[in-house]
């Protein structure tokens, strides 16, 4: 009997409670777009911040009320911002330009000269406390991994020259890498696999940067001269090629004295 | 009698035995010497001699800009042969003055004695500091001339002479208080008339029962008509943090956030008080101060007098050079102090010791994952938790540093120093606190 008893006390509380929460589930329901959601499972989810929101669901509701561009989503891609404008019914506007992180730096750990021995906290912010880093070069790469430990893809990993190696694959192109390195060492260029690039940052006179590394530009001109479209400019003693008028020619790497300038193209593919 | 502290700490080592009891011998002359014009904290100084100048001990070679500043003077007589940026114990070069003896030592017209102290006024003290080139030779370089200015609403009662030398190794303190007891006296009183202050007390830790016992002679000599105390302290790190040292002397807490000043109390370095006693009695800028050139690394560790702007290389060559097994070199104490990549840096108005540390004393030691014990949380002297703070840091999580007070580190170190998981707090912390400061700068 006490059997029974028990039985009819906790079923009448589970169908009282039951009751209760089925009615404040309907009579306090919050009114949510229902939009949202299908958006926010477009997204990667990474939640990196790229698009200036929080995280990828802050955005999601921010795209659905019309607060934020639609093509906001770096790592999306054109690929995110048409579905999402495909649920929102809204014209397509997205361009189809990947973005991808890349180290403007050769430095690595037997290139680069070190001033002295750094032991403190193995953080590229922590090393530039003293001096501005223990590089010879004060515009490479430090080589602690900072940029490793901000990448919300895994997109990033230290290589065995001290040198961070990008994962073309898994990069979103967010940027929170180039934010986060003290050095700038880090660009979120285009990733279309065309074009040379200077894979350098370093802004030293040709002497300096000549003592400090083994790899540097020095910024002696010679591919300014060679470049047929004009695409190669100086600054600073540091060449740049603008690679939307770099038509692959190569003249600029059989120049190069100091082996500075790659091809975008190996770029991707050894990293 | 219970003795006069303060809440945490930790007690370090002394090593103090190299250098403790030497007295103080002048160091050599450099053949050429290389003076930052950026001497302190605040605003630099900018040079107001020119390449081919000729200049004499004591003469001003650089001008101060803005208040919190001070000026800086030539520690040599020669030419100046160049000015441009050199290495800094801060790291990053700053401009510096390039002076070439010529042996000759010849003292600047300029220096003569000043009135008696009996004669002169608070404001012509202050000024006396300001011309001399005053700052905090503790090591926190903070011009004195803007301690002794306090805003007017504040009345000063107190002010407190930093002798406790808590920093391992450093004896540069100690040993003014035994060879110039008379000097920090005079100092302390003359502190006390620019702050129309009515109480002196000077704060030694009770390792150094000679410098006390020193003092206290000298406070009866020197001290008639003076409120003036010599307090002994616990020996613990870190006693000579102004807060700390403030709690432990007079039993008053410093906000957070705040100056001793809104508890109505300057503190001042002895070192400084001798440099004040030196610039009214003989008129003498601050050219000169006593380094302790120490560690375990040193042939023949000393107290030295040394000028403004000897390179530090030059001092380890006098003193014997270095040990076979020298490995760091740090400028102050090992807690506090400034690791250097070379000894081509000047030393400058705040270099209380050039340390030399061998193999054993620089291991660096694989940190783990916090385990919460709490050590370095009994160990803050601010009461903070450095573990969250620390933690927080390394995740990049700044405004959680912030919230768990952060910005009121010191950086004394005592977490790092107590952590048994070997966990850089310290270094988090300070990375949190220029993270928090830009941000605010920002905005």
């Amino acid at each position: 009997m006490n059997v029974v008893y028990a039985l009819m006390v906790l079923g009448g509380l589970g169908l009282l409670f039951g009751g209760l929460l089925s009615y404040a589930a309907q009579r306090f329901a919050v009114e949510e777009d229902e939009r949202v959601e299908v958006v926010a499972d477009l997204l990667p989810n990474a939640n990196c911040g790229a698009c200036g929101y929080p995280g990828c669901i802050n955005f999601a509701e921010k795209v659905v009320a019309g607060e934020a561009p639609v093509d906001s989503c770096i790592p999306g891609g054109k690929a995110v911002s048409d579905r999402i404008c495909e649920v929102l019914g809204l014209e397509s506007v997205a361009s189809d330009v990947k973005k991808i992180a890349q180290v403007f730096c050769l430095g690595t750990k037997d290139a680069a000269a070190d001033l002295f021995e750094y032991q403190g906290i193995k953080d590229c912010k922590a090393a530039m406390m003293f001096g501005d880093g223990f590089k010879a070069c004060k515009y490479g790469c430090l080589g602690l991994g900072t940029c490793v430990e901000v990448c919300p893809f895994d997109a990033l990993s230290m290589g065995e020259n001290g040198l961070p190696v990008v994962d073309p694959e898994r990069c979103g192109g967010c940027g929170l890498c180039a934010k986060a390195c003290p050095r700038g060492v880090i660009r979120i260029v285009d990733a279309a696999p065309r074009g040379k690039v200077v894979l350098c940052n370093s802004q030293d006179r040709g002497r300096a940067t000549r003592n400090a590394c083994e790899v540097g530009c020095i910024g002696c001109k010679a591919c300014v001269r060679a470049c047929p479209q004009e695409a190669v400019t100086v600054e600073n003693f540091l060449a740049y090629i603008d690679r939307t008028k770099c038509n692959d020619c190569g003249e600029c790497l059989d120049v190069c004295k100091r082996d500075v300038i790659k091809d975008f193209k190996d770029y991707i593919k050894t990293n | 009698m219970s003795q006069r502290t303060f809440a945490g700490g930790i007690h370090p080592s002394y090593f103090k035995d190299y250098t403790a009891g030497k007295p103080t011998a002048a160091a050599r002359a450099p053949t050429q010497v290389i003076i930052p014009l950026h001497q302190n904290i605040g605003a630099p100084c900018e040079a107001v001699v020119q390449v081919g100048d000729e200049v004499k001990v004591g003469q001003k070679i650089g001008e101060p800009q803005g208040f919190v500043s001070a000026p800086i003077h030539a520690s040599i007589s020669g030419k100046v042969t160049k000015i441009g940026p050199y290495n800094h114990p801060l790291g990053k070069p700053v401009e510096a003055v390039f002076i070439e003896n010529d042996g000759q030592d010849t003292l600047y017209e300029g220096v003569k004695p000043n009135k008696p102290l009996e004669e002169l006024t608070p404001q012509e003290v202050i000024q006396i500091a300001k011309e001399a080139g005053l700052v905090g030779l503790g090591g926190a370089t903070f011009p004195t001339h803007v301690k002794l200015s306090p805003p007017p609403e504040i009345a000063i009662d107190t002010v407190i002479i930093n002798a406790a030398e808590c920093e391992p190794f450093l004896t540069a303190d100690h040993v003014l208080m035994l060879e110039r007891a008379d000097d920090v006296v005079y100092g302390l009183k003359a502190f006390m008339k620019a702050l129309q202050a009515t109480k002196g007390i000077i704060g030694i830790e009770d390792n150094k029962p000679d410098a006390i016992v020193s003092m206290q002679k000298a406070v009866a000599k020197g001290g008639q008509g003076y409120d003036l105390e010599v307090h002994a302290l616990e020996t613990k790190y870190p006693q000579g943090a102004e807060k700390m040292l403030i709690r432990a002397t007079t039993g008053r807490e410093v906000p957070p956030g705040a100056l001793p000043m809104a508890v109505n109390v300057v503190n001042q370095n002895n070192g400084t008080a001798v440099a004040l006693a030196e610039a009214i009695k003989l008129g003498k800028p601050l050219y000169e101060r006593v380094v302790t050139v120490t560690g375990p690394g040193i042939q023949h560790p000393a107290n030295l007098i040394v000028r403004n702007g000897t390179l530090v290389s030059e001092l380890i060559e006098q003193c014997g050079g270095l040990t076979a097994d020298a490995r760091k070199l740090i400028l102050g104490g090992p807690m506090m102090g400034l690791a250097q990549p070379s000894g081509d840096v000047p030393v400058i108005k705040g270099t209380s010791g050039v340390l030399i540390l061998t193999q054993k004393f620089v291991k660096d030691h694989a940190s783990g994952p916090c385990i919460k014990c709490g050590k370095c949380v009994d160990a803050c002297p601010m009461h903070l938790v450095p573990n969250f703070i620390g933690s927080a840091a390394e995740k990049n999580n700044f405004e959680l540093a912030e919230k768990y007070g952060a910005l009121d580190c010191f950086e004394c170190g005592c977490c790092t120093y107590t952590c048994p998981a070997k966990r850089p707090l310290v270094q988090w912390i300070r990375i949190a606190k220029g993270e928090i400061l830009a941000r605010r700068n920002k905005q």
